[in-house]
């Protein structure tokens, strides 16, 4: 399953689909730490808001994909997680320590402003 | 009240969405809130990755349960793979033996409203989860 990657800017969009399976995170994970040393981007927002499960293998591959960005010296924003997945994934004894999130792409892009300003 | 049921043959990680995605769907006809919904689609997922990562192959079955003055749904993840040495140890949190997070059946546990498991070394594992309907 084809995940639209948008780039505005220094700033990677990339939009995640509902029924994502292992395969299609696996690759999205490395499609996307590709296209951040392509473009030299400075950060990558990735929109969970389409995503109704959020299981154990859901949640640590973006684990993993913010760590890898985050070794490129770029930063990553989880936004969109919705209220019935965030308590499913409290139950399940899931976290996402350690990665930013946002409620949906406008505060995500509007935290990495306000970063990116105070490094400049 | 009719009684309906449905497998799900587990062979690989898109049987996993599948699943869920079946199982979501038979809990918001049986009238679950969305935010149950979710957590049974969630607690599938849990248990049809188990089946992947340890037994390869195996079958999900989801079934409308009819209790006094309640309906709910039962989850069964039913496999013959290796099967599962130590269940109370498996029930941790923490433990794994695959190199995953090592959450799966305590948080599936949590999830649901009831839970079962039997399992048998070299035979396989079974296990049946309910939620009732609030």
């Amino acid at each position: 399953m084809e995940v639209p990657i948008l780039k505005q800017g220094a700033v990677l969009i990339a939009t995640f689909q509902a029924a994502l399976s292992d395969a299609d995170l696996n690759q999205l994970r490395m499609g996307l730490v590709q296209q951040v040393v392509k473009f030299r981007s400075r950060a990558v927002i990735v929109d969970v808001t389409a995503m109704d499960v959020m299981d154990s293998f859901a949640s640590r591959t973006l684990r993993e994909i913010a760590h890898m960005i985050r070794l490129r010296g770029a930063e990553t924003v989880i936004v969109g997680i919705q209220p019935e997945v965030a308590f499913a994934m409290v139950q399940l004894g899931l976290t996402l320590e350690g990665v930013a999130t946002a409620l949906d792409l406008e505060e995500g892009l509007a935290y990495l402003n306000e970063k990116f300003k105070t490094t400049n | 009240m009719s009684v309906e049921e449905i497998w799900v043959a587990i062979n690989s990680d898109q049987d996993i969405v599948s699943a869920r995605q079946k199982g979501r769907l038979m809990a918001t006809e049986l009238g679950f809130s969305t935010g149950d919904a979710t957590l049974i689609a969630t607690a599938i997922s849990e248990l049809a990755r188990n089946i992947v990562s340890y037994a390869r192959r195996g079958q999900i079955t989801l079934k409308t349960v009819n209790g006094l003055n309640r309906q709910g749904i039962s989850v069964i993840a039913t496999d013959d793979g290796p099967g599962i040495p130590d269940v109370r140890q498996a029930l941790r949190d923490g433990f794994s033996t695959s190199g995953s997070l090592g959450l799966g059946l305590p948080g599936v546990r949590r999830l649901m409203d009831e839970f079962e498991i039997t399992s048998q070394p070299g035979r396989g594992t079974i296990v049946a989860v309910k939620k009732w309907r609030q």
